[in-house]
């Protein structure tokens, strides 16, 4: 599925202070009954966002008004555990394009730049800086620039840059996905299966 | 290239179609496992591409994690489950792929059932849209966890873009102490890495410990690469790898197999080989474990205390939200600790040997009264052999009871969801919160280790119960 292209991104950032957050709590398995890829936002973070009789738990920053923007901050180690991509799909859904963290699971990195949100790893000097800048002013506002892949303080003009795999960089700059380029190289796939042990 | 490789390499390399510059590697995927809850998605992708599922006889469907664990025969209440799993069926055969719903009798776990028929063999590339696919690594293969995007290439182009991971080899030599199991094995490398350690990472185990464990034990340490944040984890085929593999439904056979064996002769890492992360432990020095917090890093010594939040590196606040939610307290021993519900099963420990292991420590005794037990074999062959091997009427004579195959409350998907507050002692391999129901509070362990518990209600270290029986 094809998603919009990213170029440069400015907004503010809603910040998750916190560390291992599993892909179980960013959507829960009994959201995945699903067959379609439709309505995942609602979801997001649903146990931390919502009491068991789905009234909103107010100290949850999903539920803070102050807090708004395109960028979540998450602490150290962001989406470990299940392979589900509904996780990246509730963070995008939700309206999310980026993902800031000082380390990130494998699966989930890979699952977000499949769908078009970037995560972007910083270094834990800067993120802790990030989470300054947030609790400062929370309408605080930051540049993620992919083409020159950095990312920016706007308020103190700290910048710091980060990776991206150029095949994946060029990908999202445009939109496309890794399914396209596959399909294009059928006949080479099926020459290779031809000659493989098993 | 050296010509010193390591097993990851040798499989690895001889499955790239091609080398993207500066990008990532076009690995071809030998066998593609599907289930029912990130395969809707991926087939929808595909119509709408009006694209074919190009090698439907590599490619294997079954339904686990969302099925109920009782009455399978009757139609499933749940209308989004029966929906997910009439989405598969029917995709499985508009495509041409072999499927095994409820019922069937190849059904089961989908990391329990490939092993079981000879999907899974050493030197292929396996892939599923679930991340403990690492558990296939135990035959000598490279598997992993993909997610939906990766499930609609697989299908339609059998490969997949990778980056290729870093190697790092876990090596554990030393005898391995009474109860101490393969679980305990693994929890511990999960305790001492934590659960990023090994993140960016393909693992191979090597050493006397994982050598002398049986193909079950070294599924359930290749299973928990992942909760360390390893890409996947493997063990160089050997005897014990032919053997179980051989005569199996999907395994060469005849002229086919001793082709094959000539190429798997060849898949360990050459002497000097060399990896980017080289980790070693004493097997001597390990204890059962048990888990207190609410990942699986968060594991000790069953006769241990939990760690205090200073003597843990960073994150005091995250830890102590962790202990919090489980209402524990630092420095408070593990031991005694009053539980409410046993879950023997998961693709984690959910095999015959579970069972056995769980059998041997509740026989001739009683399931506590306040204990709720579900225990679910990972597939109808390990149901099967419960019942040969006599373990069943054992189990049922110490007041338990057999459900039929599934992930069950390993994910808590279905019903089979642990109450909010409660405390389960679990042989899965996630006590994230409400990983196994909401509130759920989750304690992992071995089989032995669970079985304890069912009998004494509480947290108990299983080598009382066996000292007891030798003494
Ligand atoms: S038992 Fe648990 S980990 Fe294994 S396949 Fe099922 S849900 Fe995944």
């Amino acid at each position: 599925m094809a998603y919009d292209k990213f170029n440069v991104l400015k907004s503010s950032a809603v910040p998750l202070p916190i560390e291992n957050v599993d892909t179980d709590q960013i959507i829960p398995a009994r959201f995945l009954k699903a067959t379609e890829r439709k309505g995942f936002g609602d979801n997001l973070f649903r146990d931390w966002r919502y009491h068991p009789d789905n009234s909103p738990k107010e100290h949850f920053v999903l539920n803070n008004p102050i807090y708004q923007g395109k960028i979540l901050v998450g602490g150290k180690n962001f989406g470990s555990g299940s392979s589900r991509e509904h996780a990246a799909w509730a963070i995008y859904d939700y309206g999310f394009r980026c993902v800031v963290s000082s380390f990130f699971a494998d699966i989930f990195r890979n699952n977000c730049l499949n769908i078009g949100v970037l995560p972007v790893q910083v270094s834990p000097a800067f993120l802790q800086k990030i989470f300054e800048a947030i609790e400062k002013d929370p309408k605080a506002e930051f540049t993620i620039d992919l083409p020159s892949q950095t990312i920016t303080i706007d308020a103190s003009s700290e910048q710091e840059e980060f990776d991206i795999n150029p095949y994946k960089k060029e990908n999202m700059l445009n939109g496309y996905d890794d399914i396209d380029y596959l399909l294009s190289m059928k006949d080479e796939i099926e020459d290779f299966a031809g000659g493989l042990p098993l | 290239m050296s010509e010193r490789r390591t097993l990851f390499d040798k499989v690895w390399d001889s499955h790239v179609v091609r080398k993207i510059e500066k990008g990532p590697d076009v690995l071809f995927i030998d066998r593609h496992l599907v289930h029912e809850v990130t395969s809707p998605v991926a087939f929808l992708g595909l119509k709408n591409r009006n694209s074919k599922v190009l090698y439907p006889e590599r490619t294997f469907a079954t339904a686990d994690h969302n099925t109920p664990t009782i009455n399978q025969h009757l139609p499933v209440k749940d209308p989004l489950s029966a929906n997910q799993l009439k989405a598969l069926e029917e995709n499985a055969k508009e495509y041409g792929i072999p499927y095994w719903g409820l019922g069937h009798q190849k059904n089961g776990i989908v990391h329990v059932i490939g092993p079981e028929n000879g999907i899974t063999l050493p030197g292929v590339t396996v892939v599923c849209g679930d991340s403990h696919t690492s558990t296939h690594g135990a035959f000598g293969a490279i598997a992993f966890g993909i997610g939906t995007s990766e499930v609609e290439m697989v299908l339609s182009t059998q490969c997949i873009m990778q980056v290729k991971p870093r190697k790092m080899r876990i090596t554990i030599d030393g005898s391995l102490n009474k109860a101490v199991t393969p679980k305990d094995v693994a929890l511990y490398i999960i305790s001492q890495l934590s659960t990023s350690g090994a993140t960016g990472y393909f693992v191979e185990y090597a050493g006397e410990v994982f050598r002398n464990m049986s193909m079950e034990g070294r599924m359930t340490v290749c299973n928990l690469s992942i909760e360390m944040g390893a890409r996947g984890g493997m063990i160089a085929p050997d005897e014990k790898t032919f053997s179980y593999i051989k005569g199996r439904e999907f395994t060469p056979k005849g002229e086919e197999w001793d082709k094959a064996m000539a190429y798997w002769k060849s898949l360990y890492s050459d002497a000097d080989a060399e990896f980017d992360k080289e980790v070693v432990f004493d097997g001597s020095v390990i204890e059962p474990m048990i888990t207190y917090g609410t990942n699986p890093g968060m594991g000790i010594g069953i006769s241990s205390g939990i760690p205090t939040a200073e003597s843990m590196d960073g994150g005091v606040a995250t830890y102590r939200k962790s202990l919090e939610y489980m209402d524990f307290k630092e420095g408070d021993a593990m031991l005694g600790k009053k539980i409410d519900f046993v879950f023997l099963g998961s693709c984690t420990n959910g095999r015959i040997e579970d069972f056995r292991a769980f059998a041997e420590v509740v026989k001739g005794r009683k399931k506590a009264d306040h204990v709720t037990a579900w225990l679910v074999p990972g597939s109808h062959r390990v149901e099967e052999a419960i019942e040969k091997e006599g373990i069943l009427a054992i189990l049922e004579e110490a007041g338990f009871q057999l459900r039929e195959p599934g992930c069950s409350a390993c994910l808590a998907m279905n019903d089979d969801k642990i109450p909010a507050g409660k405390y389960a002692v679990s042989t899965s391999n996630r006590n994230f919160e409400g990983r196994q129901g909401p509130g759920a509070r989750t304690l992992l362990a071995s089989p032995l280790v669970a079985a304890a518990a069912a009998v004494t209600g509480r947290v108990t270290d299983p080598r009382e119960l066996m000292e007891l029986e030798t003494a």
